[in-house]
């Protein structure tokens, strides 16, 4: 019993730890459509954020976007701009901020919020159209949001 | 929350006619000119209308018709290629046939179908039976139960949805008119204040894909103006009739939020808002969609 505690504060502040790096949703700081701090101590894997864009299930930018490197996943959509020279208009602060929190650079935008944990209304769970079973988490987690940067500074006109 | 380019929706649609039709692109040879819908090669559908005032920020209307590909189109121009049409075929025979306590069937009361022209056009509207503001389908289920003594139909349902396009499709071609009086106004404002709320995770309105965005892509789809008077629409992705609830109810879920129920106060509000949107298209429905 005693042992099974014990172990349990052990998991508990390896989580703590393990977290610790990471900049909560609502602690970002958002300077004139800039965010200077990366959200996590791990750089951002370029690789990781391309499937993060490209799918449906993550990231879905492809949705809304057009990138033309990206012609191996099919129908992209054109709601927003070509993200095609994304990383030569925007520093990388810049992109950290769209993508976090575009609504903080484009107001009113249709773009969804990534880092951000509510208020909403009527929040569902995922694609499911019923209530969700607790607090959701964003919609992307730090380190996919800085893998998308590092993704996005690689599209060069 | 004006759409910043206008009339590029009407000359989008028909771009994506011509990326359907060939497959790639052959974009430049198209006529940019909206394509006019005549069914069964003599009825003229109004598929572009002026927007009744002070209803949306939309300058011109389309029919969803109109941002689907040229084989999609030309289903719902003959009525012997619409699969909807089948669906019709089993109201008829559904009207015809005696349910229920009384003995009746609609026919008892309503005599020939064609007896429902016009209703489609002005409904929602507030019943004088029911004392509220109700839908098609709330009347047909107040006929059912309260003057057929038959169980109710599922307000989705196959046969619920069949019915109702054997009704919608004695209005085709008149003009959607469909009024806002005192005794629905608090209905109509609700509607519209769940038009334009941002629900879900995704934090998207109606307005954002439907008004702001139509005539664009979104992923593989082409975004029409939402509107409903070519419903209920057969879907050869679902190979059946959809309710307009039950599109409402896929587009709240894409939102990534809690959905409404079929049938519940907030969709009937909603579907009074946006009927009134499509003020001055034609009633096209059954329509065809993919
Ligand atoms: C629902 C549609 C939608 C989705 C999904 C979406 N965006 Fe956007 N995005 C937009 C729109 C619209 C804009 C233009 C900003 C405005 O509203 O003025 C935009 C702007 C941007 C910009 C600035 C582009 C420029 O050149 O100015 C970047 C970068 C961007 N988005 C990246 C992303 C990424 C990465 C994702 C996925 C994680 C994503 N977007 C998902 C709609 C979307
Ligand atoms: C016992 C007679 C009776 C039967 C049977 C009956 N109805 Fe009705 N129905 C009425 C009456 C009465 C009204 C309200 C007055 C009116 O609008 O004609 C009505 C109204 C309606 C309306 C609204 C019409 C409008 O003009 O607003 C619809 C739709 C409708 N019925 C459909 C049906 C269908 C479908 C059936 C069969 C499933 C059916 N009814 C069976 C008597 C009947
Ligand atoms: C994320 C974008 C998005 C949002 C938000 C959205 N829809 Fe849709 N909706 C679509 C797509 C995609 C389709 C299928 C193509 C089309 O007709 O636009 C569609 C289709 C429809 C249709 C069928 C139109 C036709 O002619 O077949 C209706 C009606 C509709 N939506 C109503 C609504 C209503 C009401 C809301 C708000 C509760 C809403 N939509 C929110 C994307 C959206």
């Amino acid at each position: 019993m005693k042992r099974a505690m014990l172990s349990m504060a052990i998991l508990v502040a390896g989580t703590v730890t393990a977290t610790a790096a990471e900049i909560a949703p609502n602690d970002v700081v958002f300077n004139d459509g800039a965010v200077e701090t990366p959200l996590t101590d791990k750089p951002g894997d370029p690789a990781a954020g391309r499937k993060v864009v490209g799918t449906k299930s993550l990231g879905n930018c492809v949705a809304c976007h057009q990138v033309s490197e990206m012609s191996d996943v099919p129908f992209h959509g054109e709601i927003g701009p070509s993200l095609d020279g994304a990383g030569d208009r925007y520093t990388e602060a810049e992109l950290r901020a769209i993508i976090a929190d575009a609504k903080k650079v484009f107001p009113d935008t249709v773009m969804p919020s990534f880092y951000k944990t509510g208020p909403y209304i009527r929040p569902g769970k995922a694609f499911t159209g019923k209530a969700p079973d607790g607090p959701l988490p964003p919609l992307l987690s730090a380190q996919q949001i800085e893998d998308v940067v590092a993704y996005l500074k690689t599209l060069k006109e | 929350m004006k759409k910043r380019v206008t009339l590029k929706g009407a000359a989008a649609a028909a771009m994506a006619t011509a990326v359907f039709a060939a497959g790639t692109s052959v974009l430049a040879e198209q006529d940019p000119t909206v394509k006019e819908m005549v069914v069964n090669g003599e009825e003229v559908m109004t598929v572009v209308a002026d927007p009744q005032p002070g209803v949306s920020e939309l300058d011109k209307l389309y029919d969803g018709w109109l941002f689907r590909s040229e084989e999609t189109q030309a289903l719902q121009m003959d009525d012997f290629e619409n699969p909807g049409m089948i669906f019709v075929e089993q109201a008829e025979e559904m009207w015809n046939t005696v349910e229920g306590s009384e003995g009746k069937s609609c026919a008892s009361c309503h005599g020939d179908p064609s007896s429902m022209k016009g209703v489609r056009a002005t409904y929602p509207k507030m019943s004088p039976s029911l004392g509220k503001l109700a839908t098609i389908e709330m009347e047909v289920n107040n006929c059912r139960e309260n003057r057929m003594g038959a169980e109710p139909w599922k307000y989705t349902g196959g046969k619920m949805t069949a019915m109702n396009a054997l009704i919608t499709l004695q209005s085709r071609g008149m003009p959607v008119d469909v009024k806002v009086d005192d005794a629905v106004r608090a209905n109509w404002e609700h509607g519209k204040e769940l038009y334009y709320a941002r629900t879900g995770q995704l934090e998207l309105s109606c307005a954002n894909c439907h008004e702001q965005h139509y005539g664009e892509r979104i992923r593989a789809d082409m975004l029409s103006q939402g509107q409903i008077n070519g419903f209920p629409a057969y879907r050869l992705k679902n190979g059946k009739l959809n309710s307009v609830h039950a599109r409402f109810k896929g587009c709240v879920r894409d939102t990534r939020a809690e959905t409404y129920k079929p049938g519940s106060q907030a969709f009937i509000d909603l579907e009074l808002y946006v009927a009134t949107r499509g003020n001055g298209l034609s009633v096209t429905g059954p329509s065809v969609r993919n």
